[in-house]
């Protein structure tokens, strides 16, 4: 199976990354050696494997629930591109 | 006294404890030898001043109990570092400052240890060249032009250069161990949930480990010492007693097991690896151990596998970079143009080629057929492992397939470029501890490593394995700091 440059254009979308047209076509060549490589897996027959979804055969811990950060609107803000002292600020997205 | 730069983490230790040498005379110390060495590219953010105010303030009132008694380190830029600077070598985190501290450093500075800065790597610890690092690439001390390895390549090439006594690294295919082949240096990855993931910027959740990069094993053992520890804020560490590491180091492996699997000789493999491979499999025959052949008959399968999990966990864990919360943010005319500005413009090219592969794999339709494949093939992949170690103690294979290549060798190939993790891949899939020590060097006088793998949580076993096979090794990395102008 082989990945085309409309794929390419689907699969940025989906992860956000807008591309012109030449990186479509450099990925484009690029995914398809890739995928090609990947393909291998197929000669291999799994049908009786359960999947390993975590290596660490442990059940998720819980927590008790408390509040261990406190007064840190500071710290979290302090990164954000956008200056503001009380908000995260992004492009207006209501009319 | 020999030269306090040649000086193994374990004797600085040492001669710090008894009076003989202070913390400022070793900071100061590293820290020149860090300013003449800027054509390596190894720092991205250097603490110098700091570092000599903490080891003054060492000095003044020094506690000898602490396992790294004012020794100064510097660390690979993926771990967080409260208040200074941590951008994984990426362009959209370039001003990145955390507010806290990661569990692995914030280990290493309760037991006395000081940073003196943070390491170039490649970009999201993508790579295994470290030229796709937005900060440039990094150079191997070992000759010019010549890549360090990666992505831990900045790590590697600090320590081999003595630009810090030891240091630390992330492995999530071979990030440690791999650099450390190609520079002449002990490389460890832990048993998957022995270090906290706690504070390091995330790749693949389910491979990634921290781990130790050192001059010899007994210092590769004291370290991780320290960085290993039970941490309720990683959902996956193990509580699990760990041993004192470096006091538990036991040279005598008489009659220990060690398998050599036939589906490590791979097509592509030098003569020179297999020579290696060979020597290494006589010197553990003259430390009194047992070689016995195994098979794992899925290998081929590693790699493929982990280009579908690992680009399908960092798709996922890097969707965080959004422009809205921290790092880099490109104007756009709504949000979502917002959006795939800022992750064009601030993420590199094989960053963002792994997004893709991840995203395209988890995607509608082809969820079952790529990525849920890949988790069956992972499980093969450790019942190989558990198979084996029914009848061995470890396992013995060369770490990388050749020796280190000349910087742009690989760049436009990127499958070629996957190759390099053929040996390291499958210890991440499966989980377990894997430690690259130097066993010698090619025609070109390039190092060469080999790679144990042991048992779950069995990293005593691995590095006292180690410890035996340096003493016969007796490599000495030899550079001729060709690089300080």
């Amino acid at each position: 199976m082989s990945i085309d440059l409309k794929t390419v254009k689907h699969i940025s979308k989906l992860s956000r990354i807008s591309i012109d047209d030449q990186k479509a076509k450099k990925l484009e060549k690029d995914l398809n050696s890739i995928f090609k490589w990947i393909e291998q897996l197929n000669q291999l027959n799994t049908d009786n494997v359960d999947p390993l979804t975590s290596i660490a055969e442990t059940t998720l811990r819980f927590r008790k629930d408390q509040i261990v950060s406190k007064n840190i609107r500071e710290d979290v803000l302090k990164n954000s591109p956008k200056d503001n002292k009380d908000y995260f600020v992004v492009p207006k997205v209501v009319e | 006294m020999a030269n306090l730069i040649d000086l193994t983490l374990s004797d600085l230790v040492n001669k710090v404890k008894s009076k003989e040498i202070s913390s400022k005379e070793i900071t100061s110390t590293y820290i020149d030898r860090s300013k003449q060495s800027k054509k390596l590219n190894a720092y991205v953010e250097e603490t110098f001043d700091r570092a000599l105010k903490s080891s003054e303030k060492f000095d003044t009132k020094p506690d000898f109990k602490k396992k790294l008694p004012g020794i100064p380190l510097a660390v690979k830029d993926l771990f967080c570092t409260k208040n200074v600077k941590t951008t994984a070598s990426s362009k959209i985190l370039e001003n990145f400052i955390p507010s806290y501290e990661s569990t692995v450093t914030e280990n290493l500075w309760n037991e006395g240890a000081i940073l003196i800065g943070k390491l170039n790597c490649d970009e999201f610890a993508m790579g295994s060249s470290n030229e796709t690092s937005h900060f440039g690439n990094v150079i191997s001390p070992i000759d010019d032009n010549l890549v360090p390895g990666g992505s831990s390549g900045g790590s590697a090439s600090a320590l081999a250069a003595k630009l810090t006594p030891a240091t630390i690294g992330t492995d999530t295919g071979g990030s440690i161990r791999q650099p450390a082949s190609f520079t002449g240096i002990v490389g460890l990855k832990p048993t998957y949930g022995s270090c906290s993931r706690y504070g390091i910027v995330a790749f693949a959740s389910s491979l990634d480990q921290a781990g130790p990069m050192t001059r010899d094993v007994k210092d590769c053992a004291l370290m991780l010492e320290v960085m290993s520890s039970f941490d309720p804020k990683d959902s996956t560490s193990i509580n699990f007693k760990r041993p004192n590491y470096s006091s538990n180091l036991n040279i005598n492996i008489k009659g220990k097991k060690i398998g050599i699997p036939k589906e490590y000789r791979v097509d592509g493999m030098t003569s020179e690896i297999e020579k290696l491979w060979e020597k290494g499999k006589n010197y553990l025959k003259d430390c009194g151990a047992e070689i016995i052949d195994i098979s794992l008959p899925h290998t081929n399968y590693a790699l493929p596998a982990y280009y579908i999990v690992a680009p399908a966990e960092a798709s996922s864990n890097l969707a965080r970079y959004d422009g809205v919360k921290y790092g880099f943010r490109a104007d756009g005319e709504n949000l979502i143009d917002m959006y795939e500005k800022t992750r064009s413009q601030g993420f590199g090219d094989e960053v963002k080629r792994r997004i893709m592969i991840g995203t395209y794999v988890l995607s509608s339709g082809y969820y079952d057929a790529y990525y849920l494949k890949a988790q069956k093939v992972r499980k093969l992949i450790k019942n190989d492992f558990d198979n084996a170690f029914n009848k061995v103690d470890a396992i013995l294979t060369p770490s990388t397939p050749s020796s280190a290549f000349k910087i742009g060798d690989k760049k436009d190939d990127p499958v070629s470029m996957y190759l390099n993790d053929i040996f390291t891949v499958p210890v991440n899939l499966a989980g377990l501890p894997g430690i690259s020590i130097p066993a010698g060097l090619d025609k070109n006088n390039y190092p060469l490593g080999l790679q144990i793998i042991g048992k779950p949580f069995d990293e005593q076993g691995i590095l006292d394995i180690a410890y035996s096979m340096e003493e016969k090794i007796n490599f000495k990395l030899k550079t001729n700091d060709w690089w300080i102008k």
